[in-house]
């Protein structure tokens, strides 16, 4: 068994600082040993793999269905682009990791640099995308040219978006940090924002492969 | 005031490993670089079709990689591991199923006439 000792001075707060302390992670007793809010996040990341799966399965299925003559998706694939690309977002599952290591040992402003290099590496990652696309809009293929340029971008389209809503998070506890309104004692909350970059981290990682490397 | 507490539930928090080092986060990312460098290569390389479980296998060792080292969940309670695994597993053999459907498992030929009826041109 282990054993908690508390140490209080206002008897009104006793119980809740027991509560949230009673891990070292800032939240109160669940059955389970994990906070809510991380249980939640693990349940939504379980769905996600739902959703990404369906639309890499379609993307796989209609990868090669498109009339003659018009362009499919790998006649305008720049691997070497996307893999630097595909690298840059890699590296950002790592800053991501070493803000939380520092935010657990109450560096704040370390944690901070890491969460905003995690955010920067995202965006760039984005803009890449931003230009991918537009370089395969000019060289004719748009979403509605055939079946298998629609399931390409849907598929990076949408994983774009959750790197985007990521990005969005990372500034946001970057602020929240820096006005001081999360401080270690929460680290969770950095954790879980963390569970999410790397889900779509490793989304990637199977999207760059079956979209991109896999021959047809 | 001082006092001592146990819980169940600080029990089972307990039982989590400790995170890895901030050096092993570095060899780890390296490592996948690695992998990444490997499989780019390999993509230029003509293998045949021995091109595509290369491909596949790297994909997996780096999904399981950043999933257990990065999101922790080496070192996370069981809960959250089967929370992931269950999703993850659904959404395999959903979409394993639904290639089955689709004869994505067969031979070249048969897979070319669902090209055939889907565009009225065979697409390979």
């Amino acid at each position: 068994m282990t054993a908690v000792a508390v140490e209080t001075s206002e008897p009104g707060h006793e119980a809740d600082t027991h509560a949230a302390d009673a891990h070292g992670h800032g939240h109160p007793p669940t059955n389970t040993g994990l906070s809510n809010d991380k249980v939640a996040m693990w349940a939504f990341l379980g769905s996600e793999c739902l959703l990404f799966g369906a639309l890499i399965s379609t993307f796989f299925l209609y990868r090669s269905r498109a009339p003659l003559g018009t362009v499919k998706p790998h006649d305008v694939y720049d691997i070497p682009f996307t893999s630097v690309s595909s690298f840059i977002l890699l590296m950002s599952s790592l800053t991501m990791v070493l803000a939380l290591s520092a935010f657990n040992r109450a560096d704040s402003r370390r944690a901070m640099v890491w969460l905003s290099a995690t955010a920067l590496l995202g965006a760039t990652f984005l803009g890449g995308q931003i230009y991918e696309f537009t370089v395969f809009i000019r060289e004719g293929m748009t979403l509605k040219t055939n079946p298998a340029s629609s399931a390409f971008y849907v598929l990076t389209g949408f994983h774009g978006t959750h790197v985007g809503i990521g990005v969005l998070m990372l500034l946001i506890l970057v602020i929240l940090i820096a006005r001081g309104r999360l401080t270690p004692a929460r680290a969770e909350t950095i954790e879980i924002a963390g569970l999410y970059w790397h889900f779509v981290d490793v989304v990637w990682v199977v999207v760059f492969t079956v979209v991109y490397l896999l021959p047809l | 005031m001082t006092t001592t507490h146990a819980t169940p539930a600080a029990d089972k928090h307990d039982e989590h490993g400790d995170h890895p080092s901030e050096k092993k986060y570095w060899v780890i990312a390296l490592i996948l670089g690695i992998i990444t460098a490997v499989e780019v290569a390999l993509s230029y390389i003509d293998l045949g079709n021995g091109v595509a479980p290369l491909l596949l296998i790297g994909m997996v060792m780096k999904f399981f990689i950043v999933a257990s080292y990065f999101m922790h969940l080496k070192f996370d309670s069981k809960m959250a591991r089967r929370l992931f695994i269950s999703g993850l597993s659904l959404a395999l053999f959903c979409y394993l199923a639904l290639f089955m459907m689709f004869r994505q498992f067969g031979p070249r030929d048969d897979r070319q006439d669902i090209d055939l009826i889907e565009t009225g041109v065979p697409q390979r």
